[in-house]
């Protein structure tokens, strides 16, 4: 476990981003990216095309791995054991148990005690963030709305997961049974939040992220860490985009260095309202 | 600026240092040491261009500045980096030659006893995505190795005058030895 979260300790305080070439990932690499995650299509895509969304062809994989030197993560469905055991098998460092791909189980996510590579999943709450960390996610992220460059859902989720991490430090030994029950989640991990005030794991966020003001609104809120999906390629000019991004997660106390940093970026990605999307990835996940 | 120094930064102050944050040429005034942590070297590096860090950091380490750099920051401090990007920038205080990513990608990290120099009890070595150190120059102090496959031998902890570098993370463990060890020499 040490090993496996040790990584999401190094990512801290960086910009994982979705890349769909090796192209892009070079970008990615050049502009400070800690990390790139793999996938066929970005998250607007998906949305826009419909479909069964799915892991990314291996081909497209290896060509990202062997184009950059940073971490290559990867998206598999939520409960497809398959595709994270063929991710693990190409050496991917971190496999994503995504909502953005299709579901393939409605009932049960991956049991990801059993891999060696570390895995990440998505939470809107609490109770969600705890149940995946119980099936062995070793980093959470806040889901938001991905694909829509609108951050609202992805503050909703934080306030939710640090809001309530915050009020279960306050409570006394006998509430903490019922926050487990209230959760769903495991009293063991409940009583180690009230605990430590925090996670067991990492937490980043993800899900809307378009401009650096962005990035260090989710920083101030705590999150740890942000991934950029449709932010970055999907905006008018995306390699100083990216930049400003990476440095304005580094500065995000420093309101001066995130204007600075804001500068002249062109447009950002066209954003979505939430209320009148058809498909609410977030609430795929149990 | 990026990467785990939160845990360097509660390792040192259970030891009772004072401890603050760089991230621009004003943090830098008024220290005694400099931690480099474990992240990802090349942003890092990026970062440390782009807040124009880099040329105060090398000056105060030119001048003897104690520095520990743990896994990336082993790379950001190592006189060769082999595997790392054309651009990638070396503070190269240290005569050790090593190789980016070389025990491979996330699945060959691994965690290892480790015995170290002058420590009675071995140290848990925690390697992610680590450096291997290929070559060593004479005058730089190999305190403890990690064995590589196929049984060779490879430096994992280095010292050399004011500079301590190690490819594994003290800074994830409870462990607080290295950090007892960097400590001591500053004084």
């Amino acid at each position: 476990m040490r090993v496996k979260r040790g990584l999401a300790d190094m990512l801290r305080g960086g910009v994982i981003m979705d890349v769909v070439t090796p192209a892009e990932a070079k970008i990615a690499e050049d502009a400070g990216a800690v990390a790139v995650m793999a996938l066929e299509r970005v998250p607007a895509d998906i949305r826009r095309d419909g479909g069964v969304a799915r892991m990314s062809d291996p081909v497209m994989i290896e060509g990202i791995q062997a184009a950059v030197t940073i971490p290559v993560m990867a998206k598999a469905r939520i409960g497809h054991f398959a595709e994270a055991q063929i991710l693990e098998s190409l050496g991917v460092d971190y496999v994503d148990e995504s909502e953005v791909l299709t579901p393939a189980d409605e009932s049960h996510h991956i049991d990801k005690w059993s891999f060696t590579v570390p895995f990440v999943c998505g939470a809107t709450n609490l109770g969600e963030a705890l149940r995946r960390i119980s099936e062995g996610a070793c980093m959470i992220r806040s889901k938001g709305e991905a694909g829509t460059g609108n951050i609202v859902e992805a503050v909703r989720h934080l306030r939710s997961i640090l809001g309530d991490i915050r009020k279960i430090t306050q409570a006394d030994e006998a509430e903490l049974f019922d926050w487990a029950k209230q959760l769903q989640a495991p009293l063991g991990l409940v009583q180690e939040v009230a605990e430590t005030g925090s996670l067991p794991v990492p937490m980043f966020c993800a899900g809307g992220i378009a401009t650096p003001a962005d990035a260090s609104l989710v920083m101030q809120l705590g999150a740890e860490a942000v991934f950029v999906g449709s932010g970055i390629f999907k905006s008018e000019d995306p390699a100083p985009r990216a930049k400003a991004i990476v440095e304005a997660v580094t500065h995000y106390e420093d309101p001066a260095m995130v204007a600075k940093v804001s500068r002249g970026l062109g447009d950002a990605m066209p954003g979505l309202e939430i209320g009148e999307l058809e498909t609410k990835l977030a609430e795929r996940g149990w | 600026m990026q990467g785990a120094s939160r845990e360097h930064t509660a390792a040192l102050k259970r030891l009772g240092a004072t401890v603050h944050q760089v991230r621009l040429p004003e943090d830098l005034v008024g220290i005694d040491a400099l931690v480099i942590p474990g992240g990802e070297s090349t942003t890092i590096s990026m970062l440390l261009e782009s807040s124009g860090t880099f040329e105060p950091i090398a000056q105060l380490l030119h001048e003897g500045l104690p520095v520990l750099g743990t896994c990336a920051g082993m790379i950001l401090l190592a006189g060769d980096v082999l595997d790392g990007r054309p651009d990638q920038k070396s503070f190269a205080q240290i005569d050790i030659a090593v190789r980016r990513n070389g025990f491979g990608r996330q699945v060959a990290s691994f965690e290892s006893d480790i015995r170290i120099k002058g420590f009675e009890e071995p140290f848990p070595g925690v390697f992610i995505r680590a450096p291997v150190v290929q070559t060593v120059d004479r005058s730089v102090e190999v305190l403890a190795s990690v064995e590589l496959d196929g049984g060779k031998q490879s430096p994992a902890l280095c010292r050399q005058g004011n500079v301590m570098v190690s490819s594994f993370h003290p800074e994830l463990t409870d462990d607080l030895r290295i950090h007892q060890m960097f400590l001591t020499n500053i004084n």
